[in-house]
């Protein structure tokens, strides 16, 4: 056997011999999500799975061992995803800090913030969250007014932010700040503090979904010391160049979402044909619907090796840097129009908000949830705008 | 494997393009359709292609070809379609050669050494109607002597009529719609009782009706086994479902190149018309469509080369979502060269017809979106 086969199949059956069972059944919403934190909440299965994959470094399987991570190479990273996947082992851990401000501070943080910041976030430990937005910057993001003012070994922070994902949960922030009035994108830093510091308080915003994850967040006076100790700065890069930082955090977060239209279990249209009816032949005996069931099957296979391809290009360096826009475009889209036909096919059962035998409105929740899909981290429209400009090289307004 | 190409790949990618472009490029497919040719490709250029390899690409090395796989048979189609070359390449070296590989020595010796040569051209006769339905052949093929005696009609016979062998899809036993019964069979082109009805399609190729009239072929011309033709039948199609998706692919990804550089030239109201946000959107996502198609294309291949029992699945998909990218391709294409678009003296149109003939080529996107719900079972 190759290195890879074995590894293949030594993942397989360390897998199969440590995943509790209650973690390897499906999920059935959000909130079976592992987010971990200072003061976290777990299901039956959820600790002892997070605890055993963090002391393999594999929630973060990519990441070197030093930090917190499994030191896997590329190929031997993608092995463990699809082992996981083919054994319906559920990731053991949810988290902004992996996704988003770990990539960002393995790209542009010191040493000394690194060894402080990451391996925390590998065991679960630091719960984060992202601010970003604010009421008057969505897709003009770089207008944020957001200000951080110099007092020697201090920053002192005022302002607002909006759709902060998780905000009342969290216990640090990465934090988009102005720091210089006089400029636009290079007047921003990206920084980090604890979201338990004096001046910080949070208002959770209800969706349409009933769901309130996004906050509104406020910050009055907020003192963010320079350093942590040990040379352990509170800046991300350097003070005024938080927009490369941010810059490249948005194509990790936009290949993140992508995923939602990637990681979509089986066929439709395997599951409605049992609860709608068949015809003589077996086929699902509403054509019209059947179709459109087909066509997403497609999409969701084609997209499929879309975000496999995108991921292997991206590892081996051999894609355009501006390709997360498009799998962040394609992805929200497709995964929007699937969750269309899912309450299609559900028919009138599916618009029970409350009920037990509609698991609280779910179903109904989940779609009214995707419609953000193509409004966070960058509206679909403004996905356009930089395939137009960065990839297609189409000429300016 | 990584879901992108090898360096091997690359470089027959590299090869094949550079042949195309400087050999077969769209002025070729011009010349051959303004002097009427009765073949509708040219001869010499078939040649070449043997010169290139490009014949013997799915031939196993110990019969003379390179050994190689869809993927590779996939990166010359896909330059093929970028410049629309006219060749029988897709008939006879790929859904040919496959089905062959599917039979006997005997039949593979004689006709392989013509392939990779460039002499001989291969057609399929598999469609009895205006729509693609394999499921539905009803051609018979009845028992006689030592052989057996073919009656019926077939259609879109692509290069049918200059084939030197037709590879036919009859039935041997059962009834039409049966899986089983199906018998393929090498047929000498020039064999009494065979008529070739020739007529050049919108994209200028030439595809005939083809008549068998009692036509007698011996047992070794069988394909295969009697009854189990579905076994080749399967072989034949997805080897050529998926390079006629990799061939579409690249008239969309060709249709696309030459818009863009349109909108990048064409001004209108004191602006570049691609400077307009109205023509911009639809541009990225017609981009990020042949992004997915292209992934999904390359996929199936690569299925199909490690023997994956779901390559057919992706093999419906990929020839699926290359239809519908590549036709949206031509379509925004001709709408964004505006005025220009409908003259036979800019490119866009030829891209357009092309298109057309590739969708309707084994199976358009209806055809295979139903057959990816029944492949799910519903």
């Amino acid at each position: 056997m190759s290195d890879l086969e074995t590894f293949r199949a030594e993942t397989a059956a360390w897998l199969e011999a440590n995943c509790p069972p209650e973690m390897r059944e499906p999920m059935t919403g959000e909130d079976d999500a592992v987010w971990g934190g200072r003061n976290p909440t777990y299901k039956p299965g959820q600790k002892e799975w997070l605890d055993i994959m963090a002391a393999k470094g594999w929630t973060v399987p990519d990441w070197p061992k030093e930090y917190g991570g499994g030191g896997l190479s590329g190929a031997e990273a993608k092995i463990l995803g699809q082992e996981m996947a083919r054994l319906k082992c559920r990731s053991p851990l949810s988290s902004f800090g992996i996704w988003m401000l770990g990539p960002a501070l393995l790209q542009f943080g010191t040493e000394a913030q690194k060894k402080h910041f990451l391996p925390p976030i590998a065991r679960g430990e630091i719960r984060w969250c992202q601010g970003y937005s604010e009421p008057g910057s969505g897709s003009d993001l770089a207008s944020l007014q957001t200000s951080a003012i110099d007092q020697g070994d201090h920053f002192v922070v005022n302002g607002q932010k909006i759709w902060t994902s998780y905000a009342d949960k969290a216990d640090w922030i990465f934090c988009l700040t102005r720091t210089d009035k006089n400029e636009k994108h290079k007047g921003i830093t990206f920084m980090l503090f604890d979201m338990a510091s004096e001046g910080v308080t949070t208002k959770p915003i209800e969706l349409i979904s009933g769901a309130s994850a996004f906050c509104e967040t406020f910050f009055d006076d907020v003192k963010v010391p320079k350093e942590y100790g040990e040379g352990v700065s509170s800046v991300v890069y350097e003070v005024n160049k938080g927009w490369d930082v941010a810059k490249y955090l948005l194509g990790h977060e936009r290949s993140m979402i992508s995923d939602q239209g990637g990681s979509t279990g089986g066929s439709l249209g395997a599951k409605f044909a049992d609860q709608i009816g068949r015809d003589a032949m077996g086929r699902l005996d509403a054509p019209m619907l059947r179709a459109e069931l087909a066509d997403i099957d497609i999409e969701l296979l084609a997209f499929r090796a879309m975000a496999e391809r995108f991921g292997d290009t991206f590892k081996a360096g051999l894609c355009h840097p501006a390709q997360p826009n498009m799998m962040k475009y394609a992805g929200t889209e497709i995964n929007k129009r699937r969750h269309e036909l899912i309450m299609s096919a559900g028919g009138s059962e599916v618009l029970e908000w409350e009920s037990d035998a509609s698991n609280g409105g779910m179903t109904a929740r989940s779609w009214l949830r995707t419609k953000a899909n193509s409004i966070e981290g960058g509206t679909s429209e403004v996905m356009l705008n930089v395939i137009s400009k960065q990839i297609l090289r189409l000429p300016g307004a | 494997m990584p879901l992108y190409l090898n360096e091997d790949q690359q470089m027959l990618h590299d090869s094949a393009a550079e042949f195309m472009k400087g050999e077969a490029p769209v002025s070729h497919l011009r010349e051959f359709r303004d002097k009427q040719c009765k073949d509708g490709f040219s001869h010499a250029l078939w040649k070449q292609f043997a010169e290139m390899g490009f014949t013997g690409i799915l031939i196993g090395e110990d019969e003379g070809g390179l050994g190689l796989g869809h993927v590779e048979a996939g990166v010359v189609l896909e330059e093929i379609g970028r410049n629309l070359t006219p060749s029988p390449f897709l008939t006879t070296a790929v859904a040919g050669v496959e089905a062959l590989n599917a039979g006997s020595k005997a039949l593979r010796d004689r006709y392989f050494p013509g392939i990779i040569a460039g002499e001989t051209v291969l057609a399929l006769a598999i469609d009895e109607g205006a729509k693609h339905r394999p499921d539905q052949i009803s051609m018979a093929a009845t028992r006689e002597g030592n052989g057996f005696k073919l009656d019926g009609k077939k259609q879109f016979v692509v290069q049918g009529g200059s084939a030197d062998m037709l590879i036919v899809a009859a039935r041997t036993s059962g009834a039409t719609g049966d899986d089983k019964g199906l018998t393929l069979f090498a047929v000498d082109a020039n064999a009494a009782g065979v008529s070739r009805d020739s007529a050049r399609l919108v994209d200028s190729a030439m595809a005939a009706h083809v008549r068998f009239d009692g036509v007698t072929v011996d047992a070794d011309a069988v394909i295969g086994e009697v009854d189990d033709g579905d076994i080749v039948l399967r072989r034949l199609l997805n080897a050529g479902r998926s390079g006629a998706a990799a061939e579409t692919l690249g008239v969309g990804a060709g249709a696309m190149d030459i818009t863009v550089d349109y909108v990048k030239g064409r001004s209108q109201f004191g602006a570049l018309i691609g400077s307009f946000q109205a023509l911009q959107h639809r541009i990225a996502h017609l981009y990020s469509a042949m992004e997915i198609a292209r992934a999904t294309v390359l996929k199936a291949q690569q299925m199909l080369d490690e023997g994956s029992s779901k390559a057919e699945l992706m093999v419906s998909v990929a020839k699926a979502k290359a239809g519908k990218a590549t036709s949206l391709s031509v379509k925004e294409g001709v709408q964004m060269h505006g005025g220009v678009g409908m003259t036979d003296e800019y490119d866009i149109g030829l891209y357009m017809k092309r298109d057309r003939a590739l969708q309707e080529f084994m199976g358009d996107v209806n055809y295979h979106t139903n057959l990816v719900a029944e492949m799910h079972g519903y």
